[in-house]
């Protein structure tokens, strides 16, 4: 059983090292990221991979967001049984808004998704997040230009993580 | 190739209304299988939704969208008849497309 726990650790010992030295790699600019995974074109692989509110909205090249009350939050709760299937529902009454994103504090990467809003279709949507435990979640709402955030604390009562 | 999406759409009043649920295992790359080893990430990266050939909506998705993925929204511009066009890509690369006509 030791055994088998300290084989688990090199291993992510291992992959954890060649993790690092990928990144050097990308940072020296040596190996870019999109041709190393394959990938849909134009997905915003800094953004999804970045970590914490301010560093994802710095990724996806907002400023620091102003604090908004527009935002209805719908059928989205306030406890979630499973955290697996969290129904998180977004309306931003912000005119001209463009694009709507959902970010999940503590999950391993911030960023849920990033929704654009083309003109003539409503500044609403619906979907179903994964969280790993009870976390803060934000609308950022991007609306012509300027960036604004809404938060919202859900509770998990079962985790996402894991199945 | 995956199987189907799920479409619905339909008027109300001027609006559109979308419901789609995609089937996708949307893994995470954080999960480990019974023998230790890390299932790799694949889900679905890129969304997009046309009508009439007008993109009416588009999205960006991570591994924290759950599996089987929902997706609601509305949009104005179109009547029933017309075909709503929902297509996916996933992180392997693999594709997906389906449309369904607006219901009145």
């Amino acid at each position: 059983m030791t055994q088998e726990i300290n084989q688990g650790r090199r291993t992510a010992l291992k992959t954890g090292g060649a993790t690092a030295i990928f990144g050097l790699f990308v940072a020296a600019g040596l190996v870019r990221p999109n041709t190393a995974l394959a990938q849909a074109a134009g997905w915003n692989q800094g953004a999804f991979a970045a970590k914490g509110v301010d560093g994802t909205v710095k990724a996806l090249g907002g400023a620091t967001p102003a604090q908004t009350k527009d935002v209805n939050w719908g059928s989205t709760p306030e406890i979630a049984e499973n955290g697996a299937v969290v129904p998180v529902s977004i309306t931003s009454s912000i005119p001209k808004t463009e694009s709507i994103s959902i970010l999940v504090e503590k999950n391993p990467n911030t960023l849920s998704a990033v929704f654009t809003i083309p003109p003539g279709t409503d500044p609403s949507i619906s979907t179903r997040v994964k969280m790993g435990e009870s976390s803060a979640v934000y609308a950022l709402i991007k609306a012509d230009g300027k960036y604004y955030v809404a938060q919202r604390d859900i509770k998990v009562t079962l985790g996402g993580c894991g199945g | 190739m995956a199987d189907p999406m799920r479409i619905r759409a339909k008027m109300e009043g001027d609006k559109t209304v979308v419901r789609v649920l995609m089937s996708h295992e949307m893994e995470t790359g954080q999960r480990k299988d019974s023998a230790g080893k890390t299932i790799p990430a694949m889900f679905i990266q890129e969304v997009t939704a046309t009508c009439n050939g007008k993109t009416v909506l588009s999205a960006q998705w991570g591994t924290s969208i759950s599996k089987n993925p929902y997706l609601q929204f509305a949009f104005s511009g179109a009547k029933a008849g017309d075909k709503v066009v929902v297509s996916w890509v996933d992180s392997k690369g693999d594709k997906r497309t389906d449309e369904a006509a607006i219901a009145a």
